[in-house]
């Protein structure tokens, strides 16, 4: 036996699992996608219709579609960044030679990650309760009129926003701090020698040093933050006015509220096709940065 | 990455092959294991009923030896999802209780026994006994899928010192008054309004527009009929009490707790149903709960109608003990039981006869819904309705913010109504085509 059909043979388990549990499924959605299947159709399959790009169509047609596109995209664009930032700022504190109890900040900062969205939502609805809440308290203690963080169309995804990066910035956080200590210390060492300040040597050894890593972080933090639903769901419901509602909830509320799965199957394919160029984008852009 | 998007794709091809395939195992779980003798019925509850029914129980296996049924308590925001996949998955119980507004969608899945001809034998379920608009949101295409349980309206909670200090010593009967009456009560400077509406519940609106001549969706129901003259007065009258700052344009998530700033005069009126006689009187302090009281709905002119809701309970085809059920459900439906349940739970009986008990009779705050019993109209029996109404709020919602006039917003819900019909309208005709062609 030849070693490649060898490789082959050990590959099969893995590859029919991955078939039948994975390739399978994305099959038929694709294909689901393309039909009208609805509650009409459970009832009586020849009620089924197939409506090649119909669905894909309607949905390029639909206000709703597009402005739950905007709201995830304005999630990104806002909440990426400033997760990568709040991550990376408390990796290099927590990094630092002069901080204490690290492995007490450690854990404190990455318990948001581990607490069940449900749970913390009902904590963070009382925080953000316009007439009750703490953030609207603070505020009026420096002389700020109150704001309504989840009623007013304009605050509620910002709000969302706040809450997401609380929620997940320790997963990063802990990734990064591995990156930092990576580095070796005589980089710095040499670079203070040479008479850098702190800053020159964050913008000149640690950001180098630290690319790979911020790379992967920031494409695994792009493609979790597009599909935004669990924060929405359970703070705001997609309100005031859908201004919370992403592409993902759409999706949820097309498929499992209204049983119309043709749509929502196109709906999770367009999400998937817009992913996949923007991180295909991503790599690109990082690719030639490496290369210059 | 992309396997975590394709994760979520093929979510629902999870459920789909979770339905199709994992049916035989449902069933295996779900009907089957019979108690040791005798039959054992499923019987699905959705919300806080399952915890009141499960006490009128052991009188029921009393007086049927050789039934046991077995209760599952579904929750609110879960059960349509489970009732659908039980059905795709041929797992549906014996016997649920279903939402008078999801009857017509299980009516066109088939999924549900026809009673009729089971009403004509009882001698315990009369149909004459019943408020006539209650029955007739279980009657589905002329035919009775499901037997009214509990019934639900939305009225008017008041404050009755609050309007008798401004002047006001009746609840106001027509819209008129109902308006003349928030504006004296609504002060937003001080964070004082007439009314609680919030924008994320379609249920005011749709009451209000249950109250016009004209239907929501016209032609039986392929298309949508919101620009009518009547929607559009309903429409005014919604919108006007949130420009006039009658009401906080908020939803009910920010509401948070209204029963205690109903209690504190923040809202002189709360438009909701039966469920909360109980809550305030929970919630509010003794030497308070003389202050409220409830009234029917205010009409455009003079008494008005209210939405006809509750549930109903129904027998699933696919039962194999539909005799048994029927005997559930004759007994559920037996005037003391119902009466019971009301003292249980604060559900209100469907029946008559069934208000005659003394904890009914002499409660002055649930009187009011009696009177409004007598005055309800059914919502549009398609199984879309549920979404349309959706529709019709969010629509709302917009034009409460200002950015769409009242004959934009009519038009946009028209709009969005014919869209969701699409396949209805199509199935309509294809149906009539079909019976036209043959001989």
């Amino acid at each position: 036996m030849n070693p490649q059909r060898a490789a082959w043979w050990f590959l099969t388990p893995a590859l029919l699992v991955l078939a039948v549990f994975f390739l399978l499924p994305v099959i038929a959605a694709l294909g689901l996608s393309l039909t009208d299947y609805d509650l009409y159709a459970l009832a009586d399959i020849r009620h089924l219709r197939f409506v090649a790009l119909g669905n894909y169509w309607d949905l390029l047609h639909q206000s709703a579609f597009w402005s739950a596109l905007g709201h995830t995209f304005y999630f990104v664009l806002a909440g990426v960044p400033l997760s990568i930032m709040v991550s990376l700022g408390s990796a290099l504190l927590l990094n630092s030679p002069l901080a204490r109890c690290k492995p007490f900040f450690r854990t404190a900062l990455f318990a948001p990650v581990v607490t069940t969205v449900a749970a913390v939502a009902l904590v963070w609805r009382y925080i953000f309760n316009t007439k009750y809440g703490m953030a609207n308290y603070v505020l009026g203690a420096v002389g700020i009129h109150p704001v309504d963080w989840l009623g007013d169309p304009h605050w509620a995804m910002p709000t969302i926003i706040l809450f997401a990066v609380w929620k997940n910035f320790g997963y990063n956080m802990i990734i990064f701090l591995a990156g930092l200590q990576a580095i070796p210390g005589d980089l710095y060492e040499a670079a203070h020698i040479d008479g850098a300040s702190p800053l020159q040597q964050f913008r000149h050894i640690t950001l180098p040093m630290l690319a790979p890593t911020l790379l992967m972080v920031s494409i695994l933090t792009v493609s979790g933050y597009f599909q935004l639903f669990a924060e929405p769901y359970v703070m705001t419901e997609g309100g005031p006015l859908q201004s919370t509602t992403s592409v993902l909830y759409l999706m949820y509320n097309e498929g499992f509220k209204w049983w119309n799965f043709g749509t929502a199957s196109a709906v999770a394919f367009l999400l998937f096709v817009i992913m996949f160029a923007v991180t295909a984008l991503m790599l690109r852009v990082a690719r030639r940065g490496a290369a210059a | 990455m992309s396997s975590t998007t394709q994760r979520r794709a093929s979510l629902i091809l999870h459920r789909m092959r979770a339905m199709l395939l994992g049916g035989v195992v449902m069933i295996a779980a779900g009907c089957a294991s019979p108690h040791d003798d005798g039959t054992t019925l499923t019987f699905w509850t959705i919300g806080r009923e399952g915890e009141a029914v499960v006490k009128l129980l052991p009188e029921f296996e009393r007086l049927h030896p050789g039934v046991h049924v077995k209760v599952q308590q579904l929750p609110m925001t879960a059960a349509h999802q489970k009732l659908l996949t039980a059905f795709a998955g041929s797992s549906t119980p014996d016997l649920s209780q279903l939402g008078n507004t999801w009857l017509p969608e299980f009516a066109a899945l088939n999924a549900l026994e026809p009673l009729q001809p089971r009403v004509d034998r009882s001698a315990v379920v009369k149909q004459g006994d019943y408020f006539a608009n209650i029955w007739a949101t279980s009657v589905i295409d002329g035919k009775l899928v499901g037997v009214p349980w509990y019934v639900d309206t939305r009225l008017i909670f008041y404050r009755a010192d609050l309007l008798k200090a401004t002047g006001f010593n009746a609840p106001p009967r027509d819209w008129n008054e109902w308006r003349k009456a928030l504006a004296a009560l609504s002060k937003p400077q001080d964070g004082i309004y007439g009314i609680l509406l919030p924008t994320n519940e379609y249920e005011q609106l749709m009451s209000l527009a249950l109250q016009q001549p004209e239907p929501m969706l016209r032609d039986g129901g392929r298309y949508g009929n919101f620009r009518s003259e009547g929607f559009k007065r309903a429409l005014s009258f919604y919108v006007d009490t949130f420009r006039l700052h009658q009401a906080p344009p908020i939803t009910n998530v920010e509401a948070g707790n209204p029963w205690d700033e109903f209690g504190r005069g923040v809202y002189a009126f709360y438009f909701s149903g039966p469920w909360n006689i109980g809550e305030f009187r929970k919630r509010l302090p003794a030497t308070e709960q003389d202050d409220w009281a409830t009234a029917p709905l205010p009409g455009p002119d003079g008494a008005g109608v209210g939405a006809a809701g509750g549930s109903s309970l129904v027998i699933f085809r696919q039962s194999e003990h539909k005799d048994e059920a029927w005997t559930l459900i004759e007994y559920l439906s037996r005037p003391d039981v119902q009466q019971r349940f009301y003292e249980l739970l604060g559900d209100m009986p469907a029946r008559r006869s069934a208000w005659d008990g003394d904890g009914l009779r002499n409660d002055p705050k649930v009187l009011a819904f009696r009177e409004q019993l007598e005055h309800v109209k059914p919502t549009p029996p398609v199984p879309e309705w549920e979404q349309i109404a959706n529709e019709m709020q969010l629509v709302a919602a917009q034009a409460v913010a200002g950015t769409l006039s009242i004959d934009e917003a009519a038009a946009e819900m028209d709009r969005r109504a014919d869209r969701i019909l699409e396949k209805r309208r199509w199935i309509l005709d294809h149906e009539r085509h079909a019976a036209g062609a043959a001989p």
